[in-house]
Formats: C-alpha cells, sequence, structure tokens
C-alpha cells in the first residue's frame, strides 16, 4: 500500500457543510454513516427539507387558478423555481424550462412527441455504449413503432467516446442525437459541445442527458447549443419526483403536445380543445408542487456554497480514491478517460461486487453496485458490473480512507 | 439430507448456530465459507432456463423430485448469495412440496439476514425462494394429477 497524504482541504468548510445534512448524522450498523453513492441521489440539506415542510404547512394550495391568497403564494414560488432554473443552465427564457418528474420523464416526453412527429421509417438515432437505460429505451420504443434505426458511438477501453466512429454514423438519416454528459457507471465527461455540432451538421436534433452533470459542471445550454437538456432535482441536493426539460423555443413550440389535461390547455369543447403558450403546454395536471418549490431552495443552496469550489473538492477526492484503491492488489478502476467528474467504478479480481456491497455496507459504508442501469457498457466490458464510489460536496478525505480501509477487510473477508 | 428434522428444526438448528457469533464478521465469515463449500452447480445447468436473475447476482436453480419428495441444487455467481443459498437447500431440499410450500423460513430474520431479503432489485435470493416454492408447487401438481 503506497502512502498517500489527503490534500490539505482550503476549498471547502466540509465539516459546516455536513451540519446541514441532517442524515449524516446517523449511524448504520452501529457505524457513523459513509454515503458514497450520490450518483444515484444525494442526501438533502436542512434548507430543501425546510422548504418542503414550509410549503406544507404555511401555503399548501393548487397553482395557477385560485384567486387566493394561499394559491397566488404558492404560484409564486413555484414559478420562481423556474427562474432559478433558467439562470441554473442559462437558458435564454423561462418560457423554455419545462417540469417533469425527472430525467427519464423528460427523454420520454421528448421521444413520445417531437420523436413521433419527426422519426419515420428508415430514419436514424444516435446514442452512446455509455447510456443509463432510461436513455436507450425511449428510443428504442420510437425505432420500433417507427421501423427507424438506432445506431450506437462505441466507448473506447478507457471510457471515452469514439468519435471517429461516431463521424461516420452521422449521416443524412441522422435525426436525433442523444447522449450522456456525463456517465453514470463511468464518470467520464463527455465532450458535447463538438458532439453537438457534429450532429447539427449533419442536420440532427441533440439532446443532452444532464442527469449526472447538472450538479458537478456549469451547465450553459446556449454554449453548448444542445436543442434539448434534461436533468432530475435529487440528484443535486433536491427533491425526488421533479426535474426540467430545456428546449429550444422553435421547436417546443412546433412540437405536439404530450399528456392532455388542466393547464396544458387554452380552451376545451368537445369539439375541439386549443393548447396553452410555453411551457404550460408540457405541463398537463397538477404539478409536483411542493417539490418543484424546494428544488428552488437546493439550486440556491448549490449557488451559494459555490459549484466551482465544491467541483474541485470532488475531483480531489476522485483523484485521492482513484490513487489509494489503484495500490489495492487486484483492483482495477473502469473508466479511466481524462475528465471525469466525481464518480470511480472498479472491479477486483475474482470477487464479484455484490459480495463487496454487502460486506461494505456492514461497515456503514453505501456504495453502489451493479450494472448501474447501464447493461450495454457492462457488457462492453465484460464485466457483471462494478463497485462504484460517487462523491458529493460533503464526503472528505477521512472517508475515503475509511472505504479503502473497509474495502481491505472485505476482500480479506472473501479470500 | 437431514431426514428426521422438519423444516422448522433445522431452521431452529441454523438460527443456534448463529447464536455463536458475536459479530457481523463472524456471521458473513460463515455464510462466506458455506458459499465456498457449495458444490458448483454443473454447466449443463447453467442455462438460461434455470437462471433467476437479479441486477446485481445471478442464482441458478434446479429441482428434482424421488419418492415423493423435492431435491434442490443451485449456485449463484456470488459467493454471499451462494452462502444463502447453502443454508435454504440445508433447510427445504429432501422434503415433500406440502411442507415447502408451507415453510414461513423466518430463520433469515432471526439471524439478520433482512437486507437479503429486501424488495429491491439487488438480488435474486427473495426470487429464488419464490422459485423454490414454484417448483414445489408444480411437483405436488404433478403427482396429483
Amino acid at each position: 500500500m503506497t502512502t498517500l497524504t489527503a490534500p490539505a482541504n482550503n476549498l471547502l468548510n466540509v465539516e459546516e457543510i455536513r451540519k446541514q445534512f441532517p442524515v449524516l448524522q446517523r449511524e448504520v450498523k452501529g457505524r457513523p454513516l459513509i454515503y458514497l453513492d450520490n450518483a444515484a441521489t444525494t442526501q438533502k440539506p436542512q434548507v430543501v427539507i425546510d422548504a418542503l415542510v414550509n410549503y406544507y404547512t404555511g401555503y399548501n394550495a393548487n397553482i395557477h387558478r385560485g384567486i387566493h391568497t394561499l394559491a397566488e403564494e404558492a404560484t409564486a414560488a413555484f414559478e420562481a423555481t423556474r427562474d432559478t432554473a433558467k439562470a441554473f443552465i442559462n437558458a435564454p427564457s423561462r418560457e423554455e424550462v419545462i417540469f417533469t418528474s425527472g430525467t427519464t420523464d423528460g427523454i420520454n416526453l421528448v421521444a413520445s412527441t417531437w420523436g413521433r412527429a419527426n422519426i419515420g421509417e428508415g430514419d436514424e438515432i444516435i446514442v452512446t455504449g455509455m447510456e443509463h437505460h432510461s436513455n436507450i429505451v425511449p428510443w428504442q420504443l420510437l425505432c420500433l413503432e417507427k421501423k427507424a434505426v438506432l445506431k450506437v458511438i462505441p466507448v473506447s477501453e478507457s471510457g471515452e467516446l469514439e468519435l471517429d466512429v461516431y463521424e461516420s454514423l452521422l449521416g443524412p438519416r441522422t435525426k436525433m442525437v442523444s447522449l450522456v454528459h456525463v456517465s453514470n457507471a463511468l464518470g467520464t465527461v463527455n465532450p458535447v459541445k463538438q458532439i453537438i455540432a457534429m450532429a447539427h451538421k449533419a442536420g440532427a436534433v441533440t439532446l443532452v442527458d444532464g442527469a449526472q452533470s447538472s450538479v458537478h459542471l456549469d451547465i450553459d445550454v446556449q454554449d453548448m447549443d444542445c436543442d434539448f437538456f434534461v436533468m432530475s432535482a435529487h440528484k443535486l441536493y433536491g427533491p425526488t419526483g421533479v426535474g426540467i426539460l430545456y428546449g429550444k423555443r422553435a421547436i417546443l413550440e412546433a412540437m405536439p403536445v404530450y399528456r392532455g389535461g388542466g393547464e396544458m390547455i387554452k380552451e376545451v369543447t368537445f369539439e375541439k380543445t386549443t393548447y396553452n403558450e410555453l411551457p404550460y403546454k408540457f405541463e398537463a395536471g397538477t404539478p409536483n408542487i411542493a417539490d418543484v418549490i424546494a428544488f428552488k431552495a437546493a439550486m440556491d443552496f448549490v449557488k451559494e456554497v459555490g459549484k466551482e469550489k465544491v467541483a474541485m473538492h470532488e475531483q480531489e477526492l476522485v483523484e485521492y480514491a482513484t490513487a489509494k484503491l489503484e495500490a489495492l492488489p487486484g483492483l482495477k478502476i473502469v473508466g479511466r478517460g481524462s475528465h471525469k467528474a466525481s464518480v470511480v467504478s472498479f472491479v477486483i479480481d475474482q470477487v464479484h461486487p455484490a459480495d463487496i456491497g454487502v460486506l461494505l455496507d456492514n461497515q456503514g459504508i453505501a456504495v453502489r453496485t451493479g450494472n448501474h442501469c447501464a447493461q450495454p457498457l457492462m457488457d462492453r466490458y465484460c464485466i457483471p458490473g462494478t463497485v462504484r464510489a460517487s462523491f458529493a460536496m460533503y464526503n472528505t478525505f477521512e472517508e475515503v480512507d475509511q472505504l479503502v480501509a473497509a474495502l481491505q477487510k472485505a476482500i480479506k473477508m472473501l479470500s | 439430507m437431514s431426514e428426521t428434522l422438519n423444516i422448522r428444526d433445522t431452521e431452529k438448528e441454523i438460527v443456534e448456530e448463529f447464536g455463536l457469533f458475536d459479530t457481523w464478521e463472524e456471521k458473513y465469515e460463515y455464510i462466506i465459507d458455506l458459499g465456498k463449500k457449495l458444490p458448483a452447480l454443473a454447466d449443463e445447468f447453467k442455462v438460461e432456463e434455470n437462471m433467476v436473475k437479479g441486477c446485481q447476482s445471478t442464482v441458478w436453480l434446479t429441482a428434482s423430485y424421488r419418492d415423493g419428495r423435492v431435491f434442490f441444487q443451485a449456485d449463484s455467481n456470488t459467493v454471499i448469495v451462494k452462502g444463502l443459498i447453502s443454508m435454504l437447500i440445508r433447510v427445504l431440499s429432501g422434503h415433500r412440496p406440502d411442507e415447502i410450500l408451507e415453510a414461513q423460513l423466518d430463520f433469515l430474520k432471526e439471524i439478520g439476514m433482512t437486507t437479503h431479503l429486501a424488495q429491491t432489485r439487488s438480488n435474486g435470493l427473495l426470487a429464488m425462494l419464490r422459485q423454490m416454492k414454484n417448483f414445489a408447487l408444480a411437483f405436488k401438481v404433478k403427482n396429483e394429477m
């Protein structure tokens, strides 16, 4: 075992940050919780929990319709989240920010509406070999329905997209390029700007899955020039069940509606319904008001702590963990891209990831093991899955040390 | 196969054995050891139709029926699940279909293995238990026909 000293942390006051996350005070199996499953979902700070409680205790009402005080307050808080989200991803206008139930919902919305209207027989949709199932299955369903073709940008041994192959996949029939910004299983940060420019040159529309990236990277949809961007609040210290879909105005306006119901309509008669303007056109029914409101608190919190500082802290954790883990005999890091965000995925010779997961849990450490909902990617590496440690702003170098020690113990028990 | 003990007795026996362990390490070392000792299933049985797939571990399960009793053979690609399987086989194998169908299998909870029975996608153990009972039911129905 090489001796590595943790870098002096002068970026963030992690101790102070930890105090704001109530769950981090608890114990698991008699030990203080070490939560390293942040790519699955992050823990919630008190301000987010307060926002939820305050809404339900102070001004719970349906939005956009009542004229009473509570409805006004709830509507204002709900719409304030849209403004914050617009700034968070640098969207040109608030009308281009649509609330969804999360990333998966956003992709399904685009595949079902834009897809059905624009994809025909023989058309081609490109995804990558490192997609989460949620950015594969909606397109597969669409291809099946329309007799279209799904093409895949391969992943190199180091976990990066093979852009020369991508170039050869682009053609006159390419209608959509839908790709993940940051891989949940490998941590690879994809060069989305370049990939989008290449897609646009071929006349294709693009969608970026920002489920993992939105918490770690600065998101600027205008600079990326993506046509669609989707993300989830719960991976960003916010509540579950809410996310956003950003779309370029012209495309959203031309897109058929998704679900029918209240809020998305302008006028309804039994002969004909006319639809509401953006963004409400895509927000049928009573939305997830409480969680949308609390989502603002999460974005404000991230902004206040400082995304850049957090990203640097997480980068140091990744580098420290990678170096320490690599020193363990038989351990191999999966995903060695030059640009990674907050994820260390690994396998160990002769040991199944699930066995490691059980033994780490017994030592109070939460990691993810398995295929990470990315079976095609695991097949590409011929592995059943990996052990994944993923970091957030509240993780410490000491926790990495404890992970390594717990892992050594697990390996010893299993061998 | 212990023919003298009924299912509940074997369960109690296992619970008593686990009572001797003071730490989680001892418990898991025992389970890992059981997993390693369970004979591997021959490759001819490791086929798709015998597979009980979880998103973390894969279990292969087959059963045979002799003299009114069901005998199980199983394997897994993860050693802890294999250890748990070994205990399930010890408890259930060699019993009559009715006994297997009625078995509550509380011992898994009593020895603190509830994590492995959680309703998650993560392991094939719960699915395997269901499959063991399905086998018992199938043999019972076939027998009564």
